[in-house]
């Protein structure tokens, strides 16, 4: 795996980094092979994400994955964060982190996503689980 | 007489295995060590020759398969200077040695109200089975404190502790992170006048330097195979005869047992009290291959060769800017076993391991399954290491070099 430019502009200077108050829902995770530890926040206007932000401490792909990953949901419908998965994530962070790396890249998925269902009081699925 | 290395690396098929397409670098033996043929070769010729059950198999096959696996134990207690293999319980790896001993002589001795003492240098395998032990048996742990500046031991914390009359020391002979030596002899002695029982954890110091444990006077030591040139799922409880005499077994079954009517059993002797069921027999005998194959280089030898690659690398490391080593100094490395932990700039340990691995060197980056040391001691998230066996070399070392040189780069630390 090379670590691309831009996933290392984005770790230098992460994008939406940092809490919202008075967020709509929030998730922590961690990763405890890595100790990645992130929270994400989230604003909800007419089912779509108005604000996301996301605080902690991590390796360089798990905050460059936040990074981009806040970038691309900002102004989503919830019902499209649901539905994605590992090989979106993909997509957007550019890289196949690779068997190893994997819990590193889908840290802030996970979070985003278990925040969306927390908000909608659905219960997380099983897809969501096993990112 | 000069140490081969080109000669010992021929030893290691996988020496010339390629990973991400470079030459393999292996620098992660403290986790586990590379296997000589020799010992391949011993796992191939119990299955291909004389597999058995051993014991009580009245037929050539098991005799020969049941005399290979005492074998391996004797190679074990002359290795560090055993009465007999009577002092030899295997077992899965070092881990269960300590849990062995949690489980058996100190869950049968500790009462409520006790002090336990280790360290705050130990691997989560010496320090899970404490912390269980006390809530268990409402005792209390305590932890010698390590000091940051030197690396070792703080000579205070360590009377301190003692003062409180602690009924377990279980200590480590040396870091897995920080690559200390602790001198257990002193520990040992210094316990022992308080009335506490010795467990010594040797998983980072049997397979390279010279333990005796008379010398030491340690009442339990345990290591593990794989990290010594052997196989994994095969561990070494060592302990006294009179402590083994004086516990109960935690598992029963086949071969612990004497006889068995509906109503009760009597034990077998030592160690076999200590082993139900079926043993991990191709892991005895592979170890007794891996024993021989360790005592064949030397100890003082493989102790030497490793001290003149830490000195390298502690010299070569501390030469780059950005770069942060741990553990005692260059002027200590005498009380250092062959591994160096380091870190580059903010760069998560894990960003380092992978560009690593894209050069083809095998390095270990995390908490090293010691947490309380790693977070709570040196406040680190995460920590690189690079740790050395016998078949390594300066050059590897060079290529470390410049792999951070790469990282620096990526990461862009100055």
């Amino acid at each position: 795996m090379d670590y691309a430019d831009e996933l290392i502009s984005n770790y230098e200077h992460p994008h939406n980094k940092g809490k919202i108050s008075g967020a709509d829902a929030k998730f922590h995770e961690f990763n405890p092979v890595c100790g990645d530890d992130l929270t994400l926040y989230l604003k909800v206007r007419g089912g779509k994400v108005e604000d996301v932000k996301f605080d902690g401490t991590g390796c360089a792909i798990s905050i460059a994955s936040a990074s981009m990953l806040t970038d691309e949901i900002k102004g989503k419908k919830l019902s499209e964060i649901e539905s994605m998965n590992f090989e979106k994530l993909k997509e957007i962070i550019g890289i196949d982190p690779g068997p190893v790396r994997l819990k590193c890249a889908t840290l802030s998925l996970k979070a985003l996503k278990k925040a969306v269902f927390l908000y909608e009081h659905k219960k997380v699925d099983s897809e969501t689980e096993k990112l | 007489m000069p140490f081969n290395v080109e000669a010992i690396r021929a030893d290691f098929p996988i020496l010339q295995t390629k990973m991400a397409g470079k030459q393999l670098v292996y620098l992660d033996s403290a986790a586990t060590s590379q296997k000589p043929k020799v010992v391949i070769e011993a796992i191939r010729d119990y299955y291909v020759r004389y597999n058995a059950n051993i014991h009580r198999g009245i037929y050539e096959l098991s005799e020969k398969a049941t005399e290979a696996y005492i074998q391996s134990k004797e190679k074990a207690a002359r290795l560090i200077n055993a009465d007999g293999i009577e002092n030899i319980v295997y077992t899965r790896n070092a881990t269960e040695s300590l849990n062995l001993v949690a489980l058996t002589y100190a869950a049968q001795n500790v009462r409520k109200g006790d002090h336990i003492l280790i360290t705050e240098m130990e691997h989560h395998s010496n320090i899970v089975p404490w912390q269980l032990l006390a809530n268990r048996n409402n005792a209390t742990l305590d932890y010698i404190k390590v000091d940051v500046k030197t690396g070792m031991l703080d000579r205070n914390s360590l009377s301190e502790c003692m003062e409180k009359g602690p009924v377990i020391v279980s200590i480590t002979q040396a870091s897995n992170v920080l690559g200390t030596i602790n001198d257990v002899k002193v520990i040992a002695k210094d316990a022992h006048s308080h009335g506490a029982a010795v467990i010594v954890d040797g998983a980072q110091s049997i397979p390279h330097m010279k333990v005796d444990v008379k010398d030491i006077d340690c009442d339990f030591l345990a290591f593990s195979a794989h990290k010594m040139f052997g196989p994994t799922g095969l561990g070494v409880m060592y302990a006294k005869s009179d402590m083994l005499d004086k516990m109960e077994p935690l598992f029963g079954g086949g071969d612990m047992i004497m006889t068995v009517t509906l109503k009760s059993h009597t034990w077998n002797g030592l160690p076999w009290k200590f082993e139900a069921g079926t043993s991990n027999i191709e892991g005895g005998i592979a170890f007794g291959a891996a024993i021989d194959y360790l005592n064949g280089l030397g100890l003082a030898a493989i102790d030497r060769h490793e001290k003149s690659l830490t000195e390298y690398a502690l010299k070569r490391l501390g030469e780059i800017e950005g770069v942060s080593t741990f553990g005692p100094d260059l002027k200590y490395v005498d009380k250092r076993v062959g591994l160096v932990a380091f870190s580059v700039g903010g760069v998560h340990a894990h960003d380092i391991a992978q560009v690593f691995n894209d050069n083809g060197i095998a390095i270990r980056a995390g908490h090293h399954c010691a947490m309380p040391l790693v977070r709570e001691v040196l406040k680190r998230d995460s920590l690189a290491r690079m740790s050395f066996y016998a078949y390594n070399t300066k050059e590897e070392i060079d290529k470390a070099v410049d792999a951070i040189e790469k990282v620096k780069k990526v990461f862009k630390v100055c």
